[in-house]
């Protein structure tokens, strides 16, 4: 079958494939924050050193195309290769992290957003193809300090071991009580079933979504 | 991922005259996107067909349904009508991925989805669907999840649709739209059998457009349903499924439609069963000889010789819940 999962839940090297040396976790957050910075302003982004390998491949500079979109309130407008993802746009142009690349090929659910409302696998859309779209990530569900219900409900029914599939888990989760579908514990497990934990925390996921969407 | 240019088509006009010129029609994008990352597709200039006016669901005379290509695998699933004059449709899509990739996906990308062949989606393999003349590397590798029917030397990968094994038992036709105007294509005609060039997957002329897939009207009341088996419970692909669809009027089976999938090079429709079933009283006895047909004609490969009795099983269990005797 081949919805086989990567070996290691762990993000690969930002700059993968790419020549120049993968940035350590902690200069990468450095300089994503100043480009993050940027790209609010309007910048070009691609052709940076925050890159993919993907779009380091190509010798000339790729086709790129110019495209706004709201992420989490917040309106942007940016130039991006053609080939990057909504899920590479989040975390290494935009600075927002909590969206994870788990299989990058929409087999495991890490780096579920939602798009105009809507759960999808931001590691299979292409940012290019987002104007006018609003999207939501982990980061934009909480008012304030105030954590999400469904946030709070992980935290509190201890619905995690690693973290890893986490933010997707939750805003998977988010979609899967708006689109109703949490009549029993068996609907939840079938409705998030396109989410992967490794962990095996599946018992108490169900939990917190049913707890969360009973209280609604 | 190759580089690429985009264009959005904001009319069919656009969309045809971007098709022409060789550019690559983009629906949901969960196939293509994914199979660009690993180099299997290269396309030089991707078009954007969202925004074309294909997302509706219309009831024709007499009870058929005819689905916009571009309506996604969710909102066809959850539509009021598919589930009740269809339930086999609706079940096939519920049973499907993800409700995230059901989300984001098509109709018409589902029916045009590639093989999920391991070696097929790893360039480094030798593969005549992707590489004509490479070779197969299926046929004497790790063939456990490939297929039983239709498949020739050259290839032994399966259509990995659920719809698509749907649509197949109900005898649906494929809308198409090109440059010299419309027509329509048979189900079971628009998936092609591997044969001698694997690599040739659809009926579809260069350049034109799937505009709906449309299910003939079958005479009421008719019941339905579809059962996949497969290793995990959820968001994984068949090892084997059954599309079953009855007419029974008077205690007398008067039509039976059945396909299935997992198993074949194409969604495999079985008219020895139907016409086994034909004519006669639902009983548990009819069930299993019915079902007896359904494997008929396959050639097992080395790992998965176990799919030819677990079709036979899949197809017996679906008439009987469908047929509603024992
Ligand atoms: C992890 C995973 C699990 C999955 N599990 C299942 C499963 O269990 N069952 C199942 O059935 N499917 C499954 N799928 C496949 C999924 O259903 C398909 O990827 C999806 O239906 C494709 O639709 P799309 O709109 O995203 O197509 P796209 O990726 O946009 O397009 C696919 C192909 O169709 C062409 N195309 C699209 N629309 C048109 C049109 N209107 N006219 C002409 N050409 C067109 C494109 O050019 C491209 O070649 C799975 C996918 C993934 C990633
Ligand atoms: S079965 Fe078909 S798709 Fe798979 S390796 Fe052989 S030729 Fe390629
Ligand atoms: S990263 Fe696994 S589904 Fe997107
Ligand atoms: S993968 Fe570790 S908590 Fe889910």
């Amino acid at each position: 079958m081949s919805t086989e999962l990567p070996e290691l839940a762990a993000p690969p090297p930002t700059g993968a494939g790419g020549s120049s040396p993968a940035p350590t976790r902690r200069t990468f957050i450095a300089t994503s924050t100043v480009v993050g910075g940027a790209v609010v302003a309007g910048s070009v982004v691609g052709g940076t050193s925050l890159i993919g390998g993907e779009e380091a491949a190509a010798a000339e500079r790729p086709p790129s195309s110019r495209v706004s979109l709201t992420v989490n309130g917040t309106r942007r407008s940016l130039t991006v290769d053609n080939r990057t993802s909504l899920l590479d746009l989040l975390r290494e142009h935009l600075g927002l992290t909590g969206s994870k690349k788990g299989c990058n090929a929409g087999a495991c659910g890490a780096c579920t957003v939602l798009v105009d409302g809507h759960r999808v696998n931001a590691c299979l859309t292409l940012a290019v193809r987002l104007e006018g779209a609003e999207v939501t990530t982990i980061e934009g569900l909480a008012e304030g300090e105030q954590l999400h219900p469904l946030q709070q409900a992980f935290i509190d029914e201890d619905a995690f071991q690693c973290g890893y599939c986490t933010p997707g888990q939750i805003v998977s989760g988010v979609g899967c009580i708006q689109e109703g579908h949490t009549g029993s514990p068996e609907e939840i497990r079938e409705w998030m079933s396109g989410n992967i934990c490794r962990c095996g925390c599946y018992v108490k996921i169900v939990r917190a979504v049913r707890q969360t969407a009973g209280r609604k | 991922m190759h580089p690429f240019s985009y264009t959005r088509a904001s009319d069919t006009r656009e969309a045809l005259n971007a098709g022409r010129d060789g550019g690559r029609y983009i629906a949901g994008g969960t196939t293509l996107v994914d199979l660009m990352r690993e180099t299997v597709e290269r396309p030089e200039t991707l078009v954007d067909i969202t925004a074309l006016p294909l997302g509706e669901i219309t009831v024709t005379e007499r009870g058929g349904l005819r689905i916009g290509a571009l309506v996604t695998m969710s909102e066809a699933a959850a539509h009021a009508k598919v589930r009740t004059l269809y339930p086999v449709v609706s079940e096939a899509l519920e049973l499907s991925a993800s409700a995230q990739l059901r989300n984001m996906a098509t109709i018409g990308g589902n029916i045009m989805q590639r093989t999920r062949c391991t070696y097929f989606r790893d360039v480094t393999a030798d593969c005549n669907k992707r590489e004509p003349g490479s070779g197969c590397a299926a046929l004497h590798g790790v063939n456990r999840t490939h297929a039983i029917l239709g498949t020739s030397d050259a290839c032994v990968a399966t259509h990995p649709s659920d719809a698509a094994v749907a649509f197949a038992a109900l005898e649906a036709r494929v809308h198409l739209l090109g440059p010299d105007g419309t027509r329509q294509v048979p189900f079971v005609d628009f998936l092609l059998r591997p044969g001698s060039t694997p690599h040739r997957e659809q009926a579809l002329r260069s350049g034109e457009l799937i505009t709906a897939v449309q299910i003939p009207p079958l005479p009421r009341p008719l019941r339905s349903g579809y059962l996949k088996v497969r290793d995990r419970q959820s968001y994984e692909f068949a090892l084997t499924s059954a599309a079953v669809a009855l007419h029974v009027r008077g205690g007398v089976i008067r039509e039976a439609r059945v396909a299935a999938g997992g198993v074949g090079t194409v969604p495999w429709k079985l008219p020895a069963v139907e016409q086994h079933l034909v004519g006669e009283r639902p009983s548990g006895a009819l069930w299993s000889a019915a079902a007896a047909k359904a494997a008929d004609g396959a050639r097992p490969l080395q790992h998965n010789r176990f799919k030819v009795e677990l079709l036979k099983r899949t197809v017996e269990r679906q008439l009987r819940v469908v047929g509603g005797t024992e």
